[in-house]
Protein backbone atom coordinates (compact mmCIF):
# COMPACT_ATOMS: atom_id res chain seq x y z
CA UNK A 1 0.00 0.00 0.00
CA UNK A 2 2.60 2.34 0.92
CA UNK A 3 4.73 1.71 -1.94
CA UNK A 4 1.62 1.64 -4.28
CA UNK A 5 0.92 5.41 -3.07
CA UNK A 6 4.40 6.65 -3.69
CA UNK A 7 4.55 5.24 -7.23
CA UNK A 8 1.45 7.29 -7.68
CA UNK A 9 3.13 10.57 -6.49
CA UNK A 10 6.65 9.56 -8.57
CA UNK A 11 4.62 8.93 -11.79
CA UNK A 12 2.50 12.37 -10.97
CA UNK A 13 5.68 14.08 -10.53
CA UNK A 14 7.22 12.50 -13.96
CA UNK A 15 4.36 13.79 -16.01
CA UNK A 16 4.40 17.08 -13.84
CA UNK A 17 7.93 18.07 -14.46
CA UNK A 18 8.75 18.54 -18.59
CA UNK A 19 5.28 20.57 -18.29
CA UNK A 20 6.61 22.68 -15.75
CA UNK A 21 10.15 23.11 -17.35
CA UNK A 22 11.50 23.01 -20.64
CA UNK A 23 8.81 24.07 -23.14
CA UNK A 24 9.65 28.10 -22.48
CA UNK A 25 6.79 30.32 -24.19
CA UNK A 26 4.11 27.98 -25.02
CA UNK A 27 2.97 27.45 -21.67
CA UNK A 28 1.31 29.76 -19.50
CA UNK A 29 0.93 28.52 -16.30
CA UNK A 30 -0.22 31.68 -14.41
CA UNK A 31 -3.16 30.53 -14.75
CA UNK A 32 -3.34 29.08 -12.29
CA UNK A 33 -0.34 30.18 -10.62
CA UNK A 34 -1.29 29.73 -6.88
CA UNK A 35 0.68 32.36 -5.72
CA UNK A 36 -1.18 34.84 -8.17
CA UNK A 37 -4.64 36.24 -7.11
CA UNK A 38 -6.37 35.07 -10.86
CA UNK A 39 -4.20 31.85 -10.87
CA UNK A 40 -5.79 31.02 -6.63
CA UNK A 41 -8.85 31.93 -8.32
CA UNK A 42 -9.01 29.94 -11.19
CA UNK A 43 -7.77 26.79 -9.08
CA UNK A 44 -10.70 27.33 -7.11
CA UNK A 45 -12.86 27.62 -9.68
CA UNK A 46 -11.60 24.47 -11.48
CA UNK A 47 -11.44 22.34 -8.05
CA UNK A 48 -15.37 23.86 -6.84
CA UNK A 49 -16.28 21.32 -9.82
CA UNK A 50 -15.12 17.78 -7.69
CA UNK A 51 -18.13 18.24 -5.00
CA UNK A 52 -20.43 17.76 -8.39
CA UNK A 53 -18.64 15.14 -9.92
CA UNK A 54 -18.16 13.09 -6.74
CA UNK A 55 -22.19 13.57 -5.19
CA UNK A 56 -23.40 12.72 -8.83
CA UNK A 57 -21.51 9.93 -9.34
CA UNK A 58 -22.48 8.46 -5.65
CA UNK A 59 -25.62 9.35 -6.35
CA UNK A 60 -26.19 7.94 -9.74
CA UNK A 61 -24.14 4.52 -8.08
CA UNK A 62 -26.56 4.25 -5.33
CA UNK A 63 -30.06 4.62 -7.13
CA UNK A 64 -28.20 2.33 -9.90
CA UNK A 65 -27.72 -0.49 -7.46
CA UNK A 66 -31.17 -0.17 -6.35
CA UNK A 67 -32.41 -0.57 -9.76
CA UNK A 68 -29.83 -2.87 -10.65
CA UNK A 69 -31.03 -5.09 -7.28
CA UNK A 70 -34.53 -5.31 -8.71
CA UNK A 71 -33.47 -6.31 -12.28
CA UNK A 72 -31.37 -8.93 -11.18
CA UNK A 73 -33.93 -10.57 -9.03
CA UNK A 74 -36.13 -11.40 -11.61
CA UNK A 75 -33.30 -12.42 -13.45
CA UNK A 76 -33.22 -15.45 -11.06
CA UNK A 77 -36.38 -16.46 -10.83
CA UNK A 78 -37.91 -19.78 -12.19
CA UNK A 79 -40.63 -17.61 -13.95
CA UNK A 80 -39.63 -17.25 -17.53
CA UNK A 81 -41.66 -13.89 -18.29
CA UNK A 82 -39.65 -12.78 -14.96
CA UNK A 83 -36.39 -13.59 -17.04
CA UNK A 84 -37.64 -11.93 -20.19
CA UNK A 85 -38.01 -8.92 -18.35
CA UNK A 86 -34.27 -9.19 -16.80
CA UNK A 87 -32.92 -10.11 -20.72
CA UNK A 88 -34.95 -7.50 -21.94
CA UNK A 89 -33.91 -4.55 -19.80
CA UNK A 90 -30.30 -5.28 -19.54
CA UNK A 91 -30.11 -5.87 -23.70
CA UNK A 92 -32.28 -2.31 -24.43
CA UNK A 93 -30.04 -0.35 -21.49
CA UNK A 94 -26.73 -1.64 -22.56
CA UNK A 95 -27.62 -0.77 -26.55
CA UNK A 96 -28.37 3.18 -26.01
CA UNK A 97 -25.19 5.07 -25.72
CA UNK A 98 -25.08 7.19 -22.29
CA UNK A 99 -24.59 10.43 -24.50
CA UNK A 100 -27.76 10.06 -26.26
CA UNK A 101 -29.67 8.61 -23.26
CA UNK A 102 -28.68 12.01 -21.14
CA UNK A 103 -29.62 14.24 -24.07
CA UNK A 104 -33.12 12.06 -23.92
CA UNK A 105 -33.99 12.30 -20.41
CA UNK A 106 -32.67 16.08 -20.24
CA UNK A 107 -34.30 17.27 -23.31
CA UNK A 108 -37.13 14.30 -24.10
CA UNK A 109 -38.46 13.36 -20.29
CA UNK A 110 -39.59 16.70 -19.30
CA UNK A 111 -41.51 16.86 -21.95
CA UNK A 112 -42.89 13.38 -22.42
CA UNK A 113 -43.58 13.42 -18.78
CA UNK A 114 -44.75 16.85 -18.25
CA UNK A 115 -42.11 17.18 -15.49
CA UNK A 116 -38.83 19.92 -14.93
CA UNK A 117 -35.67 18.13 -14.54
CA UNK A 118 -32.70 20.29 -13.14
CA UNK A 119 -29.37 19.29 -15.03
CA UNK A 120 -28.13 17.60 -11.89
CA UNK A 121 -30.76 14.94 -11.76
CA UNK A 122 -30.86 14.21 -15.15
CA UNK A 123 -27.22 13.34 -15.40
CA UNK A 124 -27.97 10.68 -11.96
CA UNK A 125 -30.87 9.80 -13.46
CA UNK A 126 -29.20 8.67 -17.20
CA UNK A 127 -26.21 7.84 -15.57
CA UNK A 128 -28.14 5.44 -13.06
CA UNK A 129 -30.39 4.24 -15.52
CA UNK A 130 -27.18 3.36 -17.92
CA UNK A 131 -25.27 1.79 -15.00
CA UNK A 132 -28.07 -0.10 -13.68
CA UNK A 133 -27.90 -3.12 -16.16
CA UNK A 134 -23.79 -3.73 -15.40
CA UNK A 135 -25.07 -3.30 -11.73
CA UNK A 136 -28.12 -5.82 -12.58
CA UNK A 137 -25.51 -8.49 -14.35
CA UNK A 138 -23.27 -7.80 -11.18
CA UNK A 139 -25.77 -8.60 -9.12
CA UNK A 140 -27.00 -11.66 -10.91
CA UNK A 141 -23.57 -12.96 -11.35
CA UNK A 142 -22.86 -12.67 -7.41
CA UNK A 143 -26.42 -14.34 -6.32
CA UNK A 144 -25.71 -17.09 -8.77
CA UNK A 145 -22.40 -17.99 -7.86
CA UNK A 146 -24.12 -18.55 -4.18
CA UNK A 147 -24.71 -22.34 -3.78
CA UNK A 148 -28.14 -23.65 -4.85
CA UNK A 149 -27.94 -25.73 -1.76
CA UNK A 150 -28.17 -22.53 0.70
CA UNK A 151 -31.77 -21.30 -0.79
CA UNK A 152 -32.40 -24.93 -0.76
CA UNK A 153 -31.89 -25.40 3.25
CA UNK A 154 -33.67 -22.04 3.76
CA UNK A 155 -36.67 -22.85 2.37
CA UNK A 156 -36.50 -26.45 4.14
CA UNK A 157 -36.33 -24.74 7.52
CA UNK A 158 -39.44 -22.21 6.41
CA UNK A 159 -37.99 -19.05 5.46
CA UNK A 160 -40.06 -17.67 2.52
CA UNK A 161 -38.14 -15.45 -0.41
CA UNK A 162 -37.58 -12.23 1.13
CA UNK A 163 -35.89 -13.78 4.46
CA UNK A 164 -33.87 -16.70 2.35
CA UNK A 165 -32.89 -13.44 0.19
CA UNK A 166 -32.52 -10.82 3.35
CA UNK A 167 -30.56 -13.27 5.80
CA UNK A 168 -29.46 -16.37 3.85
CA UNK A 169 -28.20 -15.03 0.28
CA UNK A 170 -27.37 -11.42 0.09
CA UNK A 171 -24.93 -11.42 3.18
CA UNK A 172 -23.48 -13.83 1.29
CA UNK A 173 -23.30 -12.35 -1.98
CA UNK A 174 -22.40 -9.15 -0.78
CA UNK A 175 -18.76 -10.05 -0.31
CA UNK A 176 -18.54 -11.07 -4.03
CA UNK A 177 -20.39 -7.71 -5.78
CA UNK A 178 -18.81 -4.93 -3.39
CA UNK A 179 -15.28 -5.00 -5.26
CA UNK A 180 -16.93 -4.85 -8.63
CA UNK A 181 -19.29 -2.37 -7.52
CA UNK A 182 -16.33 -0.16 -5.89
CA UNK A 183 -15.52 -0.76 -9.90
CA UNK A 184 -18.29 0.82 -11.05
CA UNK A 185 -17.98 3.79 -8.61
CA UNK A 186 -14.61 4.73 -10.66
CA UNK A 187 -16.16 4.09 -14.13
CA UNK A 188 -19.02 6.48 -12.77
CA UNK A 189 -17.12 8.89 -11.83
CA UNK A 190 -14.75 9.14 -15.04
CA UNK A 191 -18.06 8.57 -17.25
CA UNK A 192 -19.83 11.28 -15.45
CA UNK A 193 -17.17 14.16 -17.32
CA UNK A 194 -20.13 13.47 -19.77
CA UNK A 195 -22.95 15.35 -17.98
CA UNK A 196 -20.87 18.78 -18.48
CA UNK A 197 -22.94 18.44 -21.99
CA UNK A 198 -25.63 19.46 -20.30
CA UNK A 199 -24.48 21.87 -18.43
CA UNK A 200 -23.44 20.58 -15.23
CA UNK A 201 -21.03 22.24 -13.14
CA UNK A 202 -18.84 19.39 -12.68
CA UNK A 203 -14.80 18.95 -12.56
CA UNK A 204 -15.02 19.02 -16.84
CA UNK A 205 -17.47 21.87 -17.17
CA UNK A 206 -15.22 24.17 -15.28
CA UNK A 207 -12.48 23.38 -17.06
CA UNK A 208 -14.30 24.31 -20.53
CA UNK A 209 -15.61 27.57 -19.19
CA UNK A 210 -12.38 28.57 -17.55
CA UNK A 211 -10.79 27.52 -20.96
CA UNK A 212 -13.35 29.76 -22.73
CA UNK A 213 -12.71 32.78 -20.74
CA UNK A 214 -8.68 32.13 -20.39
CA UNK A 215 -7.53 30.84 -23.76
CA UNK A 216 -5.13 28.70 -22.16
CA UNK A 217 -6.56 25.10 -23.26
CA UNK A 218 -2.96 23.23 -22.48
CA UNK A 219 -2.59 24.25 -19.24
CA UNK A 220 -6.08 23.77 -17.99
CA UNK A 221 -7.11 20.63 -19.45
CA UNK A 222 -3.50 19.49 -17.83
CA UNK A 223 -5.28 20.36 -14.58
CA UNK A 224 -8.10 18.40 -15.15
CA UNK A 225 -6.36 15.31 -16.32
CA UNK A 226 -4.67 15.62 -13.23
CA UNK A 227 -7.75 16.02 -10.81
CA UNK A 228 -8.77 13.20 -11.86
CA UNK A 229 -5.96 11.18 -12.25
CA UNK A 230 -5.84 11.67 -8.49
CA UNK A 231 -9.24 11.14 -7.49
CA UNK A 232 -9.18 7.57 -9.75
CA UNK A 233 -6.00 6.65 -8.31
CA UNK A 234 -7.50 7.49 -4.28
CA UNK A 235 -10.47 5.82 -5.11
CA UNK A 236 -9.04 2.80 -6.84
CA UNK A 237 -6.73 1.94 -4.00
CA UNK A 238 -9.98 1.91 -1.65
CA UNK A 239 -11.58 -0.35 -4.15
CA UNK A 240 -8.56 -2.35 -3.67
CA UNK A 241 -8.20 -2.28 0.45
CA UNK A 242 -11.78 -3.49 -0.12
CA UNK A 243 -11.24 -6.22 -1.97
CA UNK A 244 -8.56 -7.40 0.16
CA UNK A 245 -10.81 -7.12 3.32
CA UNK A 246 -13.60 -9.05 1.66
CA UNK A 247 -11.52 -12.15 0.89
CA UNK A 248 -9.52 -12.47 4.07
CA UNK A 249 -12.76 -12.09 5.60
CA UNK A 250 -13.91 -15.39 3.90
CA UNK A 251 -15.04 -17.86 6.42
CA UNK A 252 -16.16 -21.36 5.79
CA UNK B 1 -50.77 -54.20 7.68
CA UNK B 2 -54.43 -53.43 7.86
CA UNK B 3 -54.59 -51.62 10.71
CA UNK B 4 -52.31 -48.66 9.55
CA UNK B 5 -54.03 -48.60 6.34
CA UNK B 6 -57.14 -47.08 7.64
CA UNK B 7 -54.94 -44.14 9.66
CA UNK B 8 -53.55 -41.12 7.55
CA UNK B 9 -49.56 -41.70 6.45
CA UNK B 10 -47.46 -39.87 7.43
CA UNK B 11 -46.19 -39.49 3.30
CA UNK B 12 -47.94 -41.22 0.82
CA UNK B 13 -46.98 -41.39 -2.56
CA UNK B 14 -49.06 -42.85 -5.38
CA UNK B 15 -47.67 -43.49 -9.12
CA UNK B 16 -45.19 -40.57 -8.89
CA UNK B 17 -43.43 -39.34 -12.53
CA UNK B 18 -40.97 -36.90 -12.66
CA UNK B 19 -39.22 -35.41 -15.86
CA UNK B 20 -35.75 -33.61 -16.27
CA UNK B 21 -37.14 -32.25 -19.40
CA UNK B 22 -36.87 -35.55 -21.73
CA UNK B 23 -35.19 -37.73 -18.84
CA UNK B 24 -37.39 -39.12 -16.86
CA UNK B 25 -36.32 -39.66 -13.22
CA UNK B 26 -39.22 -41.32 -11.19
CA UNK B 27 -41.60 -43.70 -12.94
CA UNK B 28 -44.57 -44.11 -10.67
CA UNK B 29 -42.93 -44.43 -7.76
CA UNK B 30 -45.40 -45.41 -4.44
CA UNK B 31 -44.14 -45.44 -1.19
CA UNK B 32 -46.07 -45.53 1.89
CA UNK B 33 -44.53 -44.05 4.99
CA UNK B 34 -46.10 -44.38 8.70
CA UNK B 35 -45.94 -42.05 11.70
CA UNK B 36 -42.84 -43.10 13.51
CA UNK B 37 -41.74 -45.55 10.52
CA UNK B 38 -37.90 -45.78 9.17
CA UNK B 39 -37.66 -46.29 5.55
CA UNK B 40 -34.15 -46.64 4.40
CA UNK B 41 -33.85 -46.31 0.23
CA UNK B 42 -30.88 -47.25 -1.36
CA UNK B 43 -30.00 -47.78 -4.62
CA UNK B 44 -27.27 -47.25 -7.14
CA UNK B 45 -26.65 -43.39 -7.94
CA UNK B 46 -28.83 -41.91 -10.55
CA UNK B 47 -31.37 -43.83 -9.66
CA UNK B 48 -33.70 -40.75 -8.66
CA UNK B 49 -33.57 -41.66 -4.19
CA UNK B 50 -32.67 -37.68 -3.88
CA UNK B 51 -35.19 -36.88 -6.56
CA UNK B 52 -37.38 -38.99 -4.48
CA UNK B 53 -37.45 -37.62 -1.61
CA UNK B 54 -37.01 -33.97 -2.73
CA UNK B 55 -40.16 -34.22 -3.85
CA UNK B 56 -41.69 -34.69 -0.96
CA UNK B 57 -40.66 -31.21 0.18
CA UNK B 58 -40.96 -29.75 -2.79
CA UNK B 59 -37.49 -28.93 -3.68
CA UNK B 60 -38.50 -30.50 -6.91
CA UNK B 61 -41.27 -30.58 -8.70
CA UNK B 62 -43.63 -33.92 -9.41
CA UNK B 63 -45.49 -33.79 -13.21
CA UNK B 64 -47.93 -37.01 -12.16
CA UNK B 65 -49.08 -38.78 -9.40
CA UNK B 66 -49.96 -37.78 -5.80
CA UNK B 67 -47.84 -37.10 -3.08
CA UNK B 68 -49.75 -36.01 0.75
CA UNK B 69 -48.10 -35.39 4.49
CA UNK B 70 -49.41 -36.21 7.18
CA UNK B 71 -53.02 -36.23 4.93
CA UNK B 72 -52.27 -32.70 3.29
CA UNK B 73 -52.06 -32.77 -0.43
CA UNK B 74 -49.25 -31.47 -1.96
CA UNK B 75 -50.09 -29.41 -5.24
CA UNK B 76 -48.49 -25.99 -7.05
CA UNK B 77 -50.92 -24.03 -3.83
CA UNK B 78 -48.26 -22.22 -1.85
CA UNK B 79 -50.16 -22.63 0.81
CA UNK B 80 -49.94 -26.75 0.60
CA UNK B 81 -45.96 -26.82 0.05
CA UNK B 82 -45.48 -24.00 3.08
CA UNK B 83 -47.47 -26.20 5.11
CA UNK B 84 -45.95 -29.38 4.45
CA UNK B 85 -42.27 -27.49 4.84
CA UNK B 86 -43.27 -26.88 8.06
CA UNK B 87 -43.98 -30.76 9.04
CA UNK B 88 -40.68 -31.79 6.52
CA UNK B 89 -36.99 -31.19 7.76
CA UNK B 90 -34.42 -32.47 5.29
CA UNK B 91 -30.77 -32.59 5.76
CA UNK B 92 -28.63 -32.88 2.89
CA UNK B 93 -25.14 -34.76 1.86
CA UNK B 94 -23.36 -31.35 1.64
CA UNK B 95 -25.02 -29.66 4.83
CA UNK B 96 -25.86 -26.35 3.56
CA UNK B 97 -25.50 -25.00 6.40
CA UNK B 98 -24.87 -21.02 6.54
CA UNK B 99 -21.47 -20.31 6.42
CA UNK B 100 -21.89 -16.42 7.20
CA UNK B 101 -24.16 -17.30 10.43
CA UNK B 102 -22.97 -18.75 13.64
CA UNK B 103 -24.22 -22.24 15.10
CA UNK B 104 -26.34 -20.81 17.13
CA UNK B 105 -27.44 -18.62 14.32
CA UNK B 106 -27.80 -21.32 11.93
CA UNK B 107 -29.85 -22.86 14.35
CA UNK B 108 -32.53 -20.09 15.62
CA UNK B 109 -33.11 -18.08 12.01
CA UNK B 110 -35.75 -20.54 11.02
CA UNK B 111 -37.43 -20.72 14.61
CA UNK B 112 -37.91 -16.74 14.74
CA UNK B 113 -38.30 -15.63 11.39
CA UNK B 114 -40.76 -18.82 9.74
CA UNK B 115 -42.41 -19.62 13.70
CA UNK B 116 -42.29 -15.84 15.15
CA UNK B 117 -40.44 -17.33 17.89
CA UNK B 118 -38.69 -14.63 20.36
CA UNK B 119 -35.05 -14.64 20.34
CA UNK B 120 -34.48 -16.01 23.53
CA UNK B 121 -37.24 -18.79 23.50
CA UNK B 122 -35.07 -19.56 20.14
CA UNK B 123 -32.25 -19.91 21.69
CA UNK B 124 -32.93 -22.10 24.60
CA UNK B 125 -34.78 -24.78 21.97
CA UNK B 126 -31.48 -23.75 20.07
CA UNK B 127 -29.26 -24.58 22.53
CA UNK B 128 -31.51 -27.81 24.26
CA UNK B 129 -31.01 -29.54 20.53
CA UNK B 130 -27.01 -28.47 20.39
CA UNK B 131 -26.91 -30.37 23.67
CA UNK B 132 -29.18 -33.42 22.03
CA UNK B 133 -26.50 -33.83 19.25
CA UNK B 134 -23.47 -33.31 21.77
CA UNK B 135 -21.86 -29.95 20.15
CA UNK B 136 -23.41 -27.52 22.83
CA UNK B 137 -19.30 -25.94 23.36
CA UNK B 138 -19.61 -25.22 19.55
CA UNK B 139 -22.63 -22.58 19.59
CA UNK B 140 -20.69 -19.83 18.69
CA UNK B 141 -18.65 -21.11 15.98
CA UNK B 142 -18.81 -20.43 12.46
CA UNK B 143 -19.49 -23.77 10.75
CA UNK B 144 -16.16 -23.33 8.66
CA UNK B 145 -14.29 -23.99 11.85
CA UNK B 146 -15.77 -27.29 12.56
CA UNK B 147 -15.14 -30.62 11.18
CA UNK B 148 -17.40 -32.18 8.94
CA UNK B 149 -18.80 -34.74 11.69
CA UNK B 150 -20.04 -31.59 13.97
CA UNK B 151 -21.45 -29.67 10.87
CA UNK B 152 -23.78 -32.36 9.95
CA UNK B 153 -24.79 -33.16 13.81
CA UNK B 154 -25.34 -29.14 13.55
CA UNK B 155 -27.33 -29.51 10.33
CA UNK B 156 -29.56 -32.19 12.07
CA UNK B 157 -29.69 -29.85 15.13
CA UNK B 158 -31.07 -27.21 12.78
CA UNK B 159 -33.69 -29.21 11.05
CA UNK B 160 -35.01 -30.09 14.23
CA UNK B 161 -35.60 -26.80 15.30
CA UNK B 162 -38.22 -26.43 13.40
CA UNK B 163 -39.86 -29.52 15.30
CA UNK B 164 -40.19 -31.12 12.52
CA UNK B 165 -42.78 -34.27 12.77
CA UNK B 166 -40.89 -35.66 9.77
CA UNK B 167 -37.21 -35.82 9.08
CA UNK B 168 -35.60 -36.98 5.38
CA UNK B 169 -32.06 -37.22 4.89
CA UNK B 170 -30.42 -37.47 2.08
CA UNK B 171 -26.78 -39.11 2.25
CA UNK B 172 -25.87 -37.42 5.18
CA UNK B 173 -22.79 -39.23 5.68
CA UNK B 174 -21.65 -40.06 2.10
CA UNK B 175 -19.37 -36.22 2.55
CA UNK B 176 -17.32 -37.14 5.27
CA UNK B 177 -14.33 -38.71 6.55
CA UNK B 178 -14.59 -42.50 7.88
CA UNK B 179 -13.93 -41.67 11.04
CA UNK B 180 -16.87 -38.87 11.45
CA UNK B 181 -19.56 -41.19 10.49
CA UNK B 182 -20.28 -43.06 13.06
CA UNK B 183 -20.57 -40.10 15.30
CA UNK B 184 -23.86 -38.79 13.26
CA UNK B 185 -25.13 -41.86 12.56
CA UNK B 186 -25.12 -42.62 16.70
CA UNK B 187 -27.40 -39.20 16.67
CA UNK B 188 -29.85 -40.21 13.79
CA UNK B 189 -30.46 -43.93 15.85
CA UNK B 190 -31.17 -41.73 18.80
CA UNK B 191 -33.77 -39.95 16.67
CA UNK B 192 -35.28 -42.71 15.25
CA UNK B 193 -35.51 -44.35 18.66
CA UNK B 194 -37.25 -41.42 20.43
CA UNK B 195 -40.28 -41.77 17.40
CA UNK B 196 -39.02 -39.59 14.54
CA UNK B 197 -40.91 -40.46 11.30
CA UNK B 198 -37.41 -40.52 8.93
CA UNK B 199 -37.13 -41.38 5.47
CA UNK B 200 -33.09 -42.12 5.17
CA UNK B 201 -31.66 -42.56 1.71
CA UNK B 202 -27.67 -44.03 2.40
CA UNK B 203 -25.68 -47.30 1.46
CA UNK B 204 -24.55 -47.54 5.58
CA UNK B 205 -25.95 -51.09 5.71
CA UNK B 206 -25.27 -51.76 9.06
CA UNK B 207 -27.48 -48.45 10.04
CA UNK B 208 -29.95 -49.89 7.93
CA UNK B 209 -30.08 -53.18 9.83
CA UNK B 210 -30.38 -51.80 13.11
CA UNK B 211 -32.84 -49.03 12.56
CA UNK B 212 -35.39 -49.59 9.48
CA UNK B 213 -38.27 -51.00 9.97
CA UNK B 214 -38.36 -50.85 5.77
CA UNK B 215 -36.00 -51.18 3.23
CA UNK B 216 -36.47 -49.47 -0.27
CA UNK B 217 -34.48 -50.18 -3.06
CA UNK B 218 -34.61 -48.00 -6.59
CA UNK B 219 -33.69 -48.49 -9.58
CA UNK B 220 -33.31 -46.82 -12.92
CA UNK B 221 -36.53 -44.25 -11.11
CA UNK B 222 -38.42 -46.98 -10.12
CA UNK B 223 -38.92 -48.60 -6.77
CA UNK B 224 -37.87 -51.87 -7.38
CA UNK B 225 -38.33 -53.43 -4.29
CA UNK B 226 -39.37 -53.41 -0.55
CA UNK B 227 -39.67 -55.27 2.80
CA UNK B 228 -38.90 -55.23 6.00
CA UNK B 229 -35.13 -55.55 6.68
CA UNK B 230 -34.99 -59.52 7.49
CA UNK B 231 -36.57 -60.46 4.70
CA UNK B 232 -34.46 -57.53 2.25
CA UNK B 233 -30.77 -58.59 3.29
CA UNK B 234 -31.37 -62.48 3.50
CA UNK B 235 -33.53 -63.16 0.74
CA UNK B 236 -33.84 -60.23 -2.24
CA UNK B 237 -36.47 -60.67 -4.93
CA UNK B 238 -35.29 -59.02 -7.82
CA UNK B 239 -31.67 -59.61 -9.23
CA UNK B 240 -30.84 -56.20 -9.31
CA UNK B 241 -31.72 -55.81 -5.65
CA UNK B 242 -29.07 -58.86 -4.98
CA UNK B 243 -26.38 -57.80 -6.91
CA UNK B 244 -26.40 -53.86 -5.61
CA UNK B 245 -26.45 -55.78 -1.92
CA UNK B 246 -23.44 -57.81 -2.46
CA UNK B 247 -21.70 -54.77 -4.25
CA UNK B 248 -22.62 -53.00 -1.29
CA UNK B 249 -22.00 -55.84 0.91
CA UNK B 250 -18.35 -56.29 0.14
CA UNK B 251 -17.40 -53.14 0.61
N1 LIG C 1 -31.73 -30.90 -11.84
C1 LIG C 1 -31.57 -31.96 -12.67
N2 LIG C 1 -31.56 -31.77 -14.00
C2 LIG C 1 -31.42 -32.81 -14.86
N3 LIG C 1 -31.27 -34.08 -14.46
C3 LIG C 1 -31.27 -34.35 -13.15
C4 LIG C 1 -31.41 -33.30 -12.19
N4 LIG C 1 -31.36 -33.84 -10.95
C5 LIG C 1 -31.19 -35.16 -11.14
N5 LIG C 1 -31.15 -35.48 -12.45
C6 LIG C 1 -31.01 -36.82 -13.03
O1 LIG C 1 -32.01 -37.63 -12.49
C7 LIG C 1 -31.51 -38.91 -12.19
C8 LIG C 1 -31.75 -39.24 -10.76
O2 LIG C 1 -30.96 -38.38 -9.95
P1 LIG C 1 -30.92 -38.49 -8.37
O3 LIG C 1 -32.29 -38.49 -7.86
O4 LIG C 1 -30.00 -37.44 -7.88
O5 LIG C 1 -30.25 -39.93 -8.17
P2 LIG C 1 -29.64 -40.55 -6.86
O6 LIG C 1 -29.91 -39.64 -5.72
O7 LIG C 1 -30.31 -41.87 -6.74
O8 LIG C 1 -28.18 -40.71 -7.14
C9 LIG C 1 -30.03 -38.90 -12.55
O9 LIG C 1 -29.87 -39.50 -13.80
C10 LIG C 1 -29.70 -37.45 -12.63
O10 LIG C 1 -28.71 -37.22 -13.59
MG1 LIG D 1 -28.54 -38.56 -4.51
Amino acid sequence: MKIKIRDCRNTLLLLMLPLLTGCGNQWGWYVVNPSTEQGRGNLKFLIGGLGNTILLSVCALLISVVLGLLVALPGLSENRWLRWFNRVYVELVRAVPLLVLLLWVYYGLPIAAGISINVFWAGVIALALSDSAFEAEIFRAGIQSIAKGQTEAARTIGLNYRDTMRFVILPQAIRRILPPLGNQLVYMLKISSLVSIIGMQELTRRANELVVTEYRPLEIYTILVIEYLILILIVSQGVRWLERKMGSDERG
Amino acid sequence: MSETNQTVAAIEMVDVCKWFGDFQALKDVNLRVDTSEKVVICGPSGSGKSTAIRCINRLERHESGQISVDGINLTDDKSSVAAIRAEVGMVFQQFNLFPHLTVIENLTLGPIRARGMSESAARNLAESYLERVRIPEQAEKYPGQLSGGQQQRVAIARSLCMEPKILLFDEPTSALDPEMIAEVLEVMAELADSGMTMIVVTHEMGFARKVADTMVFMDHGRVVESAPPEQFFSNPRTDRCQEFLSQILSH
